[in-house]
């Protein structure tokens, strides 16, 4: 059994994807890490105390990891989803009672949801009191502010899809808000938000594009900086 | 010493083939850019609007009794015939953010379900978070005798449709 293994690991298919060979020495080890793309950002030294657990809660890498939920359950409950005005509210009636463990997605996207914004929100409480924020790292606090605003943003766009009586009103109110801006600048950003005066069709497929593509592809690119630069600071 | 050589031949002209090339490339990438975003901002509001016309017809004069507040639901109008007689259209849609209000014939108030505020049925504010009162719309008669909304027209309370 052994030896089958140390035959895998010396084959050449796992040596072209390995380059190094098992972490073994101190070499290797730091080989392991170097050479491999999800683990290259990880700084070269940390300090003892940021890896303790009660240090960061770990809150920063669970918001990531309800993100990567939200996008395959998302990416799934997309194939029964139309977003036009006859066919939304019924394809969601659909996906809960008729598609197999479609409740169960929906549901799961909808808890990840709720769940991230809390997430994040006590993410950026930890980062506040351990006073994470300060020189060198006040670019990320920035960046991340913008992050926790996408995912509220996202929240928000995706309030609408459901097309029930509480998505109607909820982006009713939000884009009347919107409205309030002064000098007729509000007016046009709620115009160019709904594509139109009401909250129909075009608000719909506008909302679907913000919620799907839009803002999750907007959010990745700045998650990339934010654990690029948290890195080269030596958090982990 | 290259550098130096090079230095000089670059400040003996004021205009360099590398700056000249560079100017009109990035005045070129410039322009192009500028003219997308005007594009791309003009692509995003629509120019045409599938959305319900802001004039319609709300029915014969005798759908509505004296002294009643009828509710047109899919225009989101009232239609208020006063106990003298004469006719008067108010929006139904909340000054505050948007919600569609009620009559409530026992108070004889108009009444926002969102967040509480309330109108009389002049659309006057009486209280709540509504900052402005409901506006009044045109009215008119057609030939037929029936009534005609213009939701595009607004007018003060003392623009009346008597019949």
């Amino acid at each position: 059994m052994k030896s089958l293994w140390q035959r895998l690991f010396a084959s050449q298919v796992w040596r072209s994807m390995f380059r190094h060979g098992l972490p073994e020495s101190n070499r290797t080890r730091a080989e392991a890490i170097f050479y491999n793309f999800f683990l290259h950002i990880h700084p070269t030294k940390v300090r003892k105390r940021s890896v303790k657990f009660s240090y960061t809660w770990g809150l920063g890498g669970l918001s990531f990891g309800l993100f990567i939920v939200l996008t395959v359950t998302g990416a799934l409950l997309m194939l029964y989803y139309r977003p036009s005005v006859p066919q939304a509210y019924w394809d969601m009636k659909d996906l809960q009672y008729v598609v197999s463990s479609g409740q169960f997605l929906r549901n799961m996207h909808r808890w990840a949801a709720h769940a991230m914004v809390a997430v994040v929100f006590l993410h950026m409480l930890r980062v506040f009191y351990t006073g994470s924020y300060r020189p060198p790292k006040e670019f990320n606090w920035v960046i991340g502010v913008v992050l926790l605003v996408f995912t509220i943003l996202l929240s928000y766009t995706g309030y609408l899809l459901p097309w029930d009586q509480l998505a109607f009103w909820g982006i009713s109110v939000g884009t009347n808000m919107a409205r309030a801006v002064p000098f007729g600048v509000g007016d046009n950003i709620s115009f160019l938000l709904l594509g139109g005066n009401i909250v129909g069709e075009n608000a719909l497929v506008r909302f679907y594009v913000l919620h799907c593509f839009v803002l999750p592809v907007a959010a990745t690119m700045l998650m990339g900086i934010h654990f690029w630069r948290v890195r080269k600071d030596g958090g982990v | 010493m290259a550098e130096d050589s090079l230095k000089e031949q670059s400040e003996g002209s004021i205009l360099t083939r590398r700056y000249f090339l560079e100017t009109i490339g990035g005045g070129a990438i410039g322009i192009v850019a500028a003219g997308s975003a005007v594009l791309t901002g003009q692509f995003l509001s629509p120019n045409v609007l599938r959305e319900p016309p802001l004039k319609f017809r709300a029915g014969p004069t005798e759908n509505f009794p004296p002294e009643s507040v009828t509710l047109n639901k899919e225009q989101k109008v009232f239609i208020v015939r006063a106990k003298e007689g004469y006719f008067s259209a108010v929006s139904a849609v909340c000054t505050h953010l948007g919600c569609i209000t009620n009559w409530k014939s026992e108070e004889e108030i108009i009444a926002c379900p969102c967040h509480g505020s309330k109108f009389d049925k002049e659309g006057n504010v009486l209280e709540g978070p509504a900052p402005r009162p409901l506006p009044r719309f045109a009215m008119t008669l057609d030939e037929q005798g029936q009534l005609v909304v213009d939701k595009g027209v607004m007018v003060g309370e003392e623009v009346i449709l008597k019949v």
